[in-house]
């Protein structure tokens, strides 16, 4: 077991770290430019999901130690995630109809 | 376990495959306090992702317009409204901290204790400027712009409910995050991890792989802070 800890310490570096780190800094100052330079519409939502899911990945991969980890555990942790996403789906589906039916018995009148 | 060699294990797909058909612990090596704190994690994602779908489905769905972050929270700098600015600092604070949470992991692995109890230390004390922000901003959105749960002067009405909850149940877990770094980092200098001191509530003895258990939640606040950050002030 000492061994086979040793072994595995000796594979995260000092400078793995610190250029997750790096990276994190950047790219959260990116994020923060698509706020500053006011970019608008489909480029804006799609810059910041890059951004987020760039950043999410590297600490979840490196920071959380992931990368390393056997894939018995990634797979658990990573399947569900996948609900979340079909949740999102639906729910996108459903803010759609009521923002329409608002409108609709709103502004429009119903009978 | 304890005689465990994972390089002799197959990796990837096949080594997942036969890890479950084992018919012995799935997660080899893997701390069990570390697996625990792993499913706690994933069920609190599901948590965090209930609030932020929630939000999304109700800013999509009002027909009023939904208050403008950007301006929402600006900051004033000599006279000129910058946008986002508090948020951007907090966001850098939070970041910071999260690598030096991977340091002293690293360290802890290292049975490092000086630098290890530093590092959780500096973590620490990074979280607390992260909490202390956010009562700041808290405040300036209550006192000074009237923002409540039912109601605010920039639009749709729903805004101060999500935000409260949404930003509120961050800064719970933080502030929850911090005094554990605070306990942990005694208990490092202390040197409960080099001497395997038997804790309070537990006979078992203590192991520096506690400080990779607290790391994994604290990159947790943080990932969380990513989303919120770009769901709720960047959209």
């Amino acid at each position: 077991m000492a061994e086979a800890k040793k072994e595995q310490t000796s594979t995260h570096k000092i400078g793995i770290y610190l250029w997750i780190w790096g990276l994190l800094f950047v790219l959260s100052f990116f994020s923060y430019m698509v706020d500053w330079y006011n970019f608008q519409g489909l480029l804006r939502w799609s810059l910041i999901l890059f951004f987020m899911f760039l950043k999410a990945g590297l600490i979840m991969a490196f920071f959380m130690h992931l990368f390393w980890e056997r894939y018995a555990l990634v797979n658990v942790l990573l399947w569900p995630m996948t609900a979340i996403a079909c949740f999102v789906g639906l729910m996108v589906a459903e803010g759609k109809y009521t923002v329409f039916s608002r409108l609709f018995y709103f502004f429009v009148g119903g009978a | 376990m304890s005689d465990l060699n994972l390089d002799k294990l197959p990796g990837g797909f096949k080594g997942m495959s036969e890890d479950i058909g084992s018919d012995q612990t799935t997660f080899k090596g893997v701390n069990w306090g570390k697996a625990m704190m792993w499913i706690f994690l994933l069920s609190d994602t599901f948590v965090f992702s209930c609030f932020l779908v929630a939000y999304m489905k109700v800013r999509a769905s009002v027909v009023e317009p939904w208050p403008y972050p950007s301006e929402v929270f600006a900051l004033e700098m000599m006279g000129v409204p910058v946008p986002l600015l508090l948020i951007a600092i907090m966001t850098f604070v939070l970041i910071t901290s999260s690598g030096t949470m991977a340091l002293a992991v690293k360290y802890g692995y290292e049975k490092n204790r000086k630098m290890c109890g530093w590092f959780v230390l500096l973590t620490a004390i990074g979280g607390l400027t992260f909490v202390g922000m956010q009562a700041f901003e808290w405040s300036k959105l209550i006192f000074h712009d009237g923002v409540r749960p039912w109601g605010n002067p920039f639009g749709a009405e729903q805004f101060g409910a999500f935000f409260f909850m949404i930003t509120g149940f961050h800064g719970t877990h933080v502030s929850i995050g911090v005094i554990f770094l605070f306990i942990f980092a005694r208990k490092v200098f202390r040197g409960d991890f080099d001497t395997g001191r038997r804790g309070y509530f537990t006979t078992m003895k203590s192991d520096y792989v506690a400080i990779e258990i607290l790391g994994l939640y604290w990159h947790f606040v943080d990932l969380v802070w990513v989303f919120i950050f770009a769901f709720f002030y960047l959209w």
